[in-house]
């Protein structure tokens, strides 16, 4: 693997980040199966990309992505909470919708970003190549996500939020509405996608309807696997394993991608990712079991032994 | 001692092969294509690279280093790739389909694109113009030639007044097909009737939504009207509608005439340019291209399911007749 591609897979993996944070809130937190960002990822990226041509600041362009995401969000608990539409058909409800609404705000089905500033060209005096700059930049984007939503989570009405999620009767019972919480939650969380969506279409040349396909599915394994390989209690490690599973995710694609010397072709790219998330999923799980049939509490210890 | 002098000598031969090897491959080229995903008509425009590039004395396992990579729909995966293709550094990287060749002029400002059936690459801001780019990009377009598909209804079914179009909106090329055609088809005296396909499952219910509507159907180069073509083949043939393609593919599928737009040749066209920039030309000097090379082909089996009779004159001026 290539410098260049490495990069990529961590701007790429980075961007996804901000995904498995926005469905880690939905799934875990708040207890909601959110189909939404399959819609507000796409969602963010046309507002971003329409107003950029339009000749919008990037900044305010991807402010103004962000708030559209938390309206989608906002719009599926509504559904739900309100006109009480089953969580899933919600969601889905409000995904589909979105497919029509994206190609209204693009005016078309591809919105090209290629020469046009970004938030990245901004930080182009310091000289850096693009497949540096990009990563950088998204890395602090991340980290102050992820730190603002560890501080939110830490706050009283983050831990309201939390409440609503693992234990709304009781969270009623102390006087927090859960609906409004419902609420709040899932905007924050398309919101965040949403940010991922407008940050993608900067830093890949372009809108396109078809880029929301599979997002929701990238963010679960995200989540996922960064539950696997860093299973912890405290929220601060579980949202920094979120970002680490998208990463890993991405280094996954990114390993696929140079598997031809086994004799692998393009076509079977979705199955070797597949089977290499499956193995990360695995180790974790082997790991624990190899740790009980060894003596003594010392896990790593014995292994040394053997090979001295 | 003998472990040693064993790793020594692997180490010495490692070395010895590590510095034979650039001088081995120093002549050998490098091309890397790329697309969005698989179907038939962009697995046609790859293997016209690949048969091109063979032609003029570039095979793929011997003198060339060849690499496809197919994104399988997935925008993220697409610019992975790209980014891969980047660090690889090959003498050209052929990228087929908008997001695809989106991705790659993206991740590279110096290595050579030549992208393909991309249908507008201006309004995609692949180039800034038609002309010579001046950049590191140059390519074919897939952009049908619209005034001679009309011509051509008009001769399956010279009574037609209604067009049926089906397409797919979340497809910037067929959305340029789509306003192109508006235009079109008032100046030859046509009107166009719309059947959106967001998916390709929806294809075969937007064909039968034309159904009383329209005098003719016309499939436009779409990514799910190619691969759901056969769901409009029926809805034809049950309601004696005529279905003419763009592509000519689509003929040996059932449709009565096409006049192509054959995507195997805007690979073999597309696999010109790129020896061009292997034999040593700028990418910036070769200005992007439309197909040139039109074919008639004709199904007149199909026609009579679908209740018209070609005239004699059009099938012997056919290039190809599917039996």
């Amino acid at each position: 693997m290539s410098l260049i591609a490495s990069l990529g897979a961590i701007e790429i993996g980075l961007i996804f980040g901000l995904v498995a944070l926005g469905v880690f809130l939905s799934f875990r937190v708040i207890n909601f199966p959110d189909l939404t960002v399959d819609g507000s990822f796409p969602l963010g990226g046309a507002v971003a990309a329409a107003l950029i041509v339009a000749g919008l600041d990037p900044f305010a362009a991807t402010a103004a992505a962000i708030v559209a995401g938390a309206a989608a969000g906002a719009l599926t608990a509504w559904l739900n909470v309100r006109l009480r539409i089953m969580q899933l058909l919600a969601s889905i409800l409000v995904m589909i919708a979105l497919y029509s609404i994206n190609l209204r705000v693009m005016g078309k089905p591809n919105v090209a970003l290629i020469n046009d500033p970004t938030v990245f060209t901004l930080f182009e005096f310091a000289g850096l190549p693009d497949y540096v700059l990009k990563p950088l930049v998204l890395l602090v984007i991340v980290i102050a996500a992820k730190v603002l939503i560890d501080l939110f989570f830490a706050s009283e009405t983050g831990l309201a939020m939390r409440a609503t999620g693992s234990n709304p009767r009781m969270a009623r019972a102390q006087g927090i509405s859960t609906d409004k919480q419902t609420i709040v939650g899932l905007a924050l969380s398309n919101a965040l996608v949403a940010l991922a969506g407008a940050l993608f279409v900067q830093s890949q040349g372009g809108a396109d309807i078809s880029m929301g396909i599979g997002t929701i599915v990238i963010g679960l394994a995200a989540v996922i696997i960064g539950e696997t390989i860093l299973p912890a209690r405290s929220l601060i490690i579980t949202t920094a394993a979120c970002i680490v599973g998208a990463l890993l995710y991405r280094f996954f694609i990114a390993l696929a991608l140079n598997s031809d010397f086994i004799g692998l072709q393009a076509q079977d790219l979705n199955l070797v990712t597949a089977v290499l998330v499956a193995f990360a999923l695995l180790v974790p799980a082997y790991k624990r079991k190899l740790a009980k049939l060894l003596p003594g509490k010392s896990k790593a210890a014995p292994v040394i032994v053997k090979e001295a | 001692m003998q472990h040693s002098f064993l790793r020594s000598r692997l180490t010495a031969m490692a070395l010895a092969l590590a510095a034979t090897a650039p001088f081995a491959h120093a002549a050998e080229k490098s091309v890397a294509v790329t697309a969005i995903v698989e179907h038939q008509a962009l697995d046609a425009v790859r293997d016209g690279v690949r048969d091109e590039l063979k032609a003029a004395g570039f095979e793929a396992g011997k003198n060339l280093k060849y690499e496809f990579q197919s994104a399988q729909g997935n925008t993220g995966t697409a610019a992975q790739i790209a980014r891969k293709y980047a660090g690889a550094r090959p003498d050209a990287i052929v990228a087929i389909a908008t997001p695809s060749a989106q991705a790659v002029v993206s991740a590279t400002k110096d290595i050579p694109v030549v992208f393909s059936a991309v249908t507008d690459p201006v309004a995609a801001k692949l180039v800034k113009g038609w002309d010579a780019s001046g950049t590191n990009v140059t390519g074919v377009s897939d952009m049908s030639p619209l005034d001679k598909h009309l011509e051509l209804v008009k001769r399956v079914a010279p009574n037609a007044k209604r067009v049926g179009v089906i397409y797919s909106p979340g497809e910037a090329n067929s959305v340029a097909i789509v306003e192109a055609l508006k235009k079109a088809a008032s100046a030859a005296g046509l009107v166009l009737v719309e059947a959106a396909a967001p998916r390709s499952v929806d294809v075969s219910s937007a064909a039968q939504s034309l159904v009383g509507k329209v005098d003719v159907i016309y499939a436009p180069t779409d990514n799910n009207v190619m691969s759901a073509f056969e769901g409009i083949v029926k809805v034809a043939q049950a309601s004696k509608i005529a279905l003419v393609a763009a592509d000519t593919d689509g003929v040996k599928r059932g449709a009565v005439a096409a006049l192509g737009l054959n995507y195997y040749d805007i690979g073999r066209q597309t696999g010109k340019v790129v020896v061009r920039i292997l034999n040593g030309e700028q990418p910036g000097k070769i200005a992007s291209q439309t197909s040139t090379n039109f074919e008639l082909h004709v199904n007149p089996a199909a026609a009579q399911k679908q209740g018209v009779t070609l005239s004699e004159e059009l099938v012997k001026s056919a290039k190809f007749v599917v039996r």
